[in-house]
């Protein structure tokens, strides 16, 4: 078994995803199976192969510190759920 | 009275070149057309009525950022989002004068290969509404192939412009990692996303592709050109090495009508003048799947880490701030999205770093090298673009892995940043068949000038027989 | 048995860069809430960083003050976790592969110079600013909504790692201020605790002393300063110590302090540990700061405050040193001429205490005042030092006007001196002219050195001819 019902439950909340008894139960087969196939990475052996973190050799790629305009603050609130005295409100932690 | 469904880009910007029709008259005819086919095909998400511009109208998949434009992602955890502003593609497009016809559907988040997974509904194939169009820029390609636009812009992560353009019978280019910007699309996976050009032929792709790409400043990923898009013209294949991968073209699922419809479009590229020869990718095949599917997911978890109902978009407030994320999120993804998040956050964990996303990435040089090696002796490698032609809506929906099998042959080349055209080459059983050119990073112009030849040779009729 | 504290300081530090770290809003934190956001720094859909080039090589510069080693590659991780004010659902980070490592900071001490160990130096970005609402103001406990202000969000912040080299709450202390001194001087940032933008935290554990072994240790959060930080270092090792004497075990736990109370317990949190499920940021590409860069950037550097230390503790002794040096005044004891200890001092306490801008205060002109401090009521002394900051100070011509001029104030007192010491007249009038100043020293006496000398002289020399 490639994943646990246990560790799929684990994964949902370190994922901020409340699932349902029946979806984790649905979930857990699926990304069982799922993980066993990509598990098959696994069969290669590339102890001297380096990883690829980007597909093209750039580096140094930056911006002089010189400020741009910034978002109208109607505009930066525009989308938001809830608004308070110009600032995103949340419930408390 | 303007046929929409058989007319180019190409010739749309003739006619308004020599007035004989306005950018204007060309929106309202698309705005026509979709009026009266997407209610059947749902190609569109939304279509736009007041836009600028005075040239070839354009459709753009709803993960680009459009300004003061509801831009979904086809998920409902955007609903009625209105970007403030535009990416910088979109943008690119409105310097170009390009009216906007609409947002397109698309599988939620850019994940899936049939656009079932999108939020608001699916979008049918035109050549056969029991069928899906492919995905995850399904509508885009759908909206073309039906005449609802001259052109669109679609993304491709692991097959997503390529796979949907073979299954509509429309060409659609992946273009090289870093040649095309990713400000202001709606992520998924950071080192594979791509936006490119959706039409009805390679010219019409190339002279939308001049239009949108070139480094941008505002993506640290993007390059220059290294040499300007040419627009093709010659109908030869002279001097042309043709690779064609032995993996790539007998792996298992390859229907033996997509086989017979690609073995001869090899076939006359040897009429054409090229030299074809077969090669081998190993490893790229076998493991390209399991490498993009610990990949992509990975970035992705991360990625869709931002939707939590704090900014924008969908909030479900149900006591404390922890609930509110997870109710958000639990209401607002879709099972594709939640199982990549949940695979993604998995393979990035303590513990399971090193087995899965960091072996992943070392298999992914593996891939990178086994094709730089094939291009040492081809300039182009083919093979199908998807194993099979189009299939039912529904038929696969119920298992992820068989619904991940689509992208088997568009993935490898992605993997390695490598561009992929893909040209409608026969039909199967009634249905399109695609034919994918993978080339060497940046050499668009190549993939163009081959498959401009092959498109005229082989003389595909792009509009579906049941619109004709 | 001995026990010895095992200290270590994670610290963060603003850059004071125009721009933010990953887009170009202006830094400007305490302007009204949410006018210095974009669509990057809101984390909206489809945003992508792009660093700021200032930033990286302000990094650089600091990771050459603290004698690091900057390796030839760096690249940015992301460091995933949910919370309000982290937009992205990820902070962009460094984690194994910093700008600055291997580093070592010299803090001189009146004994000997105490080396601690830098870990590491990396570039980061900061999260957006939260206000509580709804409960007792401004604390988090009891709020029911909290207003989240994302002008702070993404400015370029420089976290710092020391090694458990720190062995007692004074010395780390003095490496934080000493640390700030640097940081204010290479001209990268403020580094004021009041206004956020110097944050520490703490990391605590116990051993017998002279061991090398490493017990569990505590974080300690939220100090807002240097003398609260040390005094809850005490007290944490204390706890230690009395746990580990009465058999126990330290648990390993985050403490938070209450910056309103110094003297209240922290509020220990057993925080869920976290998996940050670190991974390379695909959206960003190596830095590689070529040697030559990496070279001119330490020729930027200048006398660092630890040498200061020294090189001034020659003339002053080392508290006067550290002082000076700490507290940034060293430049304008360096200007005033005069006796070494004695500017060092003024500068210190009356200077210090006048809270004047170094800049406008006339250096010559302050040194004539202290050299003439003993002659000068203690009042006068100050004023005329507060009034050296003022545009055409000049010390003759104040402290002329200082003293007591007033013949009719001093004559009467000259009489007395001179009606109280008959033999010294006769000396003089005798030929003994060097009495002058035993007579000018009983007027100053008298007056307790507020006459004025020169005054004094006059009416000397006038009375004792006749």
């Amino acid at each position: 078994m490639a994943i646990s019902r246990a560790e799929v439950v684990h994964v949902a909340r370190l994922a901020r995803l409340a699932l349902t008894d029946e979806e984790l139960d649905r979930f857990a087969g699926q990304l069982d199976a799922i993980l066993e196939a990509v598990g098959k990475v696994s069969e290669l052996d590339l102890s001297g192969v380096e990883p690829t973190l980007h597909p093209l050799e750039l580096s140094n790629v930056w911006a002089e510190d010189a400020p741009q305009p910034s978002l109208p603050v109607e505009d930066a609130l525009a989308n938001a759920p809830e608004v308070e005295d110009d600032a995103f409100r949340v419930p408390a932690g | 009275m303007i046929d929409t469904l058989r007319l180019t880009a190409e010739e749309a910007q003739r006619l308004i070149e020599r007035g004989e029709v306005s950018g204007a008259e060309l929106h309202r005819a698309y705005l026509d057309a979709t009026a009266e086919r997407d209610p059947e095909l749902h190609a569109y998400l939304c279509t736009v009525e007041e836009t600028e511009g005075g040239g070839v109208p354009i459709a753009l998949k709803d993960v680009i950022s459009t300004r003061g434009v509801e831009t979904t992602a086809a998920s409902k955890i955007l609903a009625g989002y209105k970007p403030p502003f535009d990416a910088t593609v979109a943008a690119r497009c409105k310097q170009a004068g390009l009216p906007l016809i609409g947002k397109t559907n698309l599988d939620e988040f850019a994940m899936g290969s049939s656009t079932e997974n999108s939020a608001y509904g699916p979008t049918r194939n035109p050549w056969d509404p029991s069928r899906v169009p492919g995905g995850s820029s399904g509508g885009s390609t759908a909206a073309v192939a039906a005449g609802m636009a001259p052109w669109a812009l679609g993304s491709d992560t692991g097959g997503s412009i390529k796979q949907p353009a073979a299954l509509c019978g429309v060409v659609g280019l992946r273009p090289t990692y870093g040649t095309v910007s990713r400000y202001g699309i709606v992520a998924f996976a950071s080192s594979l996303d791509q936006v490119g050009p959706i039409a009805k032929n390679v010219r019409d792709c190339a002279l939308l592709h001049r239009i949108v790409a070139g480094r941008d400043a505002n993506d640290t990923t993007t390059v220059e050109l290294p040499e300007p898009i040419e627009i093709p013209e010659a109908v030869d294949l002279k001097g042309l090495r043709v690779g064609v991968p032995k993996e790539l073209n007998e792996a298992e699922g390859i229907e033996p009508g997509v086989s017979d419809a690609v073995n001869r479009t090899i076939e006359l590229c040897r009429e054409l003048g090229a030299e074809v020869g077969e090669c081998s990718l190993p490893r790229s095949v076998e493991f390209g799947l399991p490498c993009y599917y610990l990949i992509a997911p990975s970035e992705a978890s991360s990625n869709l880490a931002r939707y939590d109902g704090v900014r924008y978009g969908l909030r479900v407030e149900d006591g404390d701030v922890r609930t509110m994320y997870e109710r958000t999120r639990d209401a607002g993804f879709g099972d594709e999205p939640k199982r990549r998040i949940m695979l993604g956050t998995y393979a990035l964990s303590a513990g399971y770093y090193e087995a899965y996303y960091g072996q992943a990435q070392k298999v992914r040089t593996v891939i990178r090298q086994e094709h730089a090696a094939a291009f040492e002796h081809f300039d182009v490698l083919v093979s199908p673009t998807s194993p099979t032609i189009a299939f039912e809506l529904g038929a696969r929906t119920a298992n992820p892995l068989a619904m991940y099998a689509a992208d088997l042959l568009t993935i490898p080349s992605n993997m390695a940043g490598l561009p992929g055209l893909s040209i409608p080459c026969g039909l199967s059983e009634g249905l399109p068949v695609g034919f994918q050119l993978i080339g060497r990073q940046f050499s668009e112009n190549l993939l163009f000038r081959a498959g401009h030849a092959l498109e005229q040779a082989i003389g595909f009729d792009v509009v579906p027989e049941r619109l004709q | 048995m001995n026990w010895e504290p095992v200290i270590g300081l994670e610290i963060h530090v603003h850059l004071k860069t125009r721009t933010k770290m990953f887009c170009r809003c202006e830094v400007a934190y305490f302007d009204p809430p949410n006018t210095h956001t974009c669509p990057v720094c809101l984390a909206l859909p489809g945003a992508l960083p792009v660093p700021n080039r200032t930033a990286v090589e302000w990094t650089i510069l600091l990771g050459h003050a603290l004698g690091c080693r900057i390796p030839e590659r760096a690249i940015f991780h992301r460091k995933n976790y949910f919370y309000p004010d982290n937009p992205k659902g990820y902070q962009i980070s460094q984690y194994d592969e910093p700008l600055c490592v291997d580093g070592s900071f010299v803090v001189p001490g009146a004994d000997a110079d105490h080396v601690v160990g830098i870990e590491r130096a990396h570039l980061e970005e900061d999260a957006a600013k939260t206000i509580h609402v709804g409960g007792a103001e401004g604390r988090i406990h009891g709020a029911d909504r909290s207003l989240v202000d994302f002008n702070r969000a993404g400015t370029p912040l420089v976290e710092i790692v020391t090694r458990p080299d720190i062995r007692s709450p004074a010395e780390a202390k003095a490496f934080l201020q000493l640390l700030r001194q640097t940081v204010v001087e290479l001209g990268i940032s403020d580094a004021e605790m009041e206004k956020g933008s110097l944050r520490f935290d703490v990391n605590v554990s116990v051993r017998p002393e002279g061991s090398d072994e490493l017990r569990t240790r505590t974080e300690l959060k939220n100090m807002n300063s240097f003398n609260f930080a040390a005094k809850g270092i005490e007290r944490e090792v204390r706890r230690q110590v009395e746990i580990w004497e009465s058999g126990g075990e330290v648990e390993q736990e985050t403490l938070h302090f209450d910056p309103g109370n110094e003297s209240a317990a922290p509020l220990r949190s057993k925080e869920e540990a976290q998996d940050y499920r670190y991974f390379p940021e695909p959206d960003l590409v190596p830095l590689e700061p070529s040697r030559e860069l990496v070279e001119s950037l330490h020729g930027d550097l200048r006398e660092l405050p630890s040498a200061r230390i020294r090189r001034l503790e020659t003339d002053v002794g080392f508290a006067l040193a550290e002082g000076l040096v700490t507290s940034g005044r060293d430049k304008l004891y360096s200007r005033i001429p005069g006796e070494r200890p004695a500017v060092a001092n003024v500068v210190m306490n009356e200077l210090a205490a006048l809270g004047l801008d170094p800049a406008a205060v006339d250096a010559e002109e302050v040194g004539k005042v202290i050299e003439r401090r003993s002659e000068i009521p203690r009042a006068a002394f100050t004023e005329a030092l507060a009034a050296s900051a003022s545009p055409g100070f000049s010390a003759e011509t104040y402290l002329a006007e200082a003293a007591i001029a007033d013949v009719g104030e001093l004559d009467p007192v000259i009489d007395r001196i001179l009606a109280a010491n008959t033999q010294q007249v006769e000396a003089y009038r005798g030929g003994k002219e060097g009495l002058l100043g035993f007579f000018v020293g009983q007027v100053m006496k008298e007056t307790g050195g507020k006459a004025n000398a020169k005054v004094v002289n006059e009416r000397l020399r006038e009375k004792l001819r006749a």
